[in-house]
């Protein structure tokens, strides 16, 4: 028997898991849910996002949770030219850290530029926020060009 | 742990606890040449078994290699589809992704013919009146496929039950 004729099937492997959040990640989710974003002020005053519950650096608790903006600049970016299925877009777009204002710490999510022509690092950037909202990094559907308004 | 101090925005509303974070897996599964054949009978409602001229046990399904004396198994022999129930486990427990409702019977089939046991779901009867030895035989999907769902499940004949001293050794 060649390896032409051996049957093939798919075969899915999926596990449910839901996991309770903590009371600083689900101040940035229920944000999220409510259409803004959350951080955390770290002991030097600085603003980080999505919020932690210790500082990296001196790793005291932190408590003070603070709004900040809904758009932001791209501090650094990667080309997605192919997205699969499994991506937040289904055509091409950006990977992107963004430093949202009032932030001082960049966050991972995608852009939704029409080409890698038109990003590039200090692009401005905002939410284009989800219709419907769970408490979900995917509440944020993706960020736009602030300028394609 | 030390109060948080939320902004403004966030007070008095029903806080988010808890994320589904699902772990998923897509894999193609590539059958064995000997699962291939066993199944290619299966869509054509056949059931094969191949035995091992070393112990000259018939195991069903189809392996290529004996698992007791590593001997190649090349004869192929064609089983019927009645047998009886050796062991089997009543599932009373629901859980995420189940496709049959509870109480369902998981059986170890030993088939007329063969030395190992094929595993299945028994129905046609109430669960608790599945037994050890209780004679059974396949029902079919109407459109038998490569597999093993084209056996829905097995369920009883009605013939007496098979003595315990003539199945005791395959379980």
């Amino acid at each position: 028997m060649s390896d032409q004729d051996l049957l093939r099937a798919p075969l899915v492997i999926e596990y449910p898991f839901t996991r309770t959040v903590g009371p600083v990640q689900s101040a940035f989710l229920t944000g999220l849910r409510e259409g803004f974003v959350v951080g955390v002020r770290r002991s030097d005053g600085t603003v980080m996002v999505p919020p932690v519950e210790y500082d990296p650096t001196t790793a005291d608790e932190l408590t003070e949770l603070v709004e900040v903006g809904s758009a932001g600049v791209v501090t650094t970016w990667a080309w997605e030219s192919k997205p699969d299925a499994r991506q937040p877009l289904d055509r091409p777009f950006a990977w992107a850290l963004i430093r949202l204002d009032g932030a001082d710490t960049p966050m991972l999510h995608v852009v939704d530029a029409v080409s890698p022509d038109a990003i590039s690092a200090g692009t401005r950037v905002r939410i284009r926020w989800a219709e419907e909202r769970e408490g979900s990094i995917t509440d944020i559907a993706c960020f736009e060009l602030e300028e394609s308004a | 742990m030390t109060e948080l101090t939320l902004p403004a925005s966030l007070q008095g509303i029903e806080p988010v606890r808890s994320i589904r974070t699902p772990a998923r897996l897509d894999y193609t599964f590539t059958a064995p040449a000997a699962t291939t054949e066993f199944l290619r009978g299966i869509a054509q409602g056949i059931i094969t078994g191949s035995k091992c001229p070393t112990c000259h046990k018939v195991y069903v399904p189809i392996r290529g290699v004996c698992p007791t004396d590593a001997t190649p198994m090349h004869e192929r022999v064609e089983v019927v589809d009645t047998g009886i129930v050796t062991t089997f486990c009543v599932v009373n427990v629901q859980f995420y992704g189940q496709a049959v409702e509870v109480p369902y019977v998981c059986a170890t089939v030993l088939l007329d013919g063969a030395d190992m046991g094929l595993f299945g779901m028994v129905a046609g009867m109430p669960a608790d009146q599945v037994r050890m030895g209780m004679r059974v035989r396949a029902a079919w999907a109407d459109e038998p496929s490569t597999s093993l769902e084209s056996i829905k499940h097995w369920e009883p004949t009605g013939e007496p039950d098979a003595d315990y001293e003539t199945y005791k050794q395959h379980l």
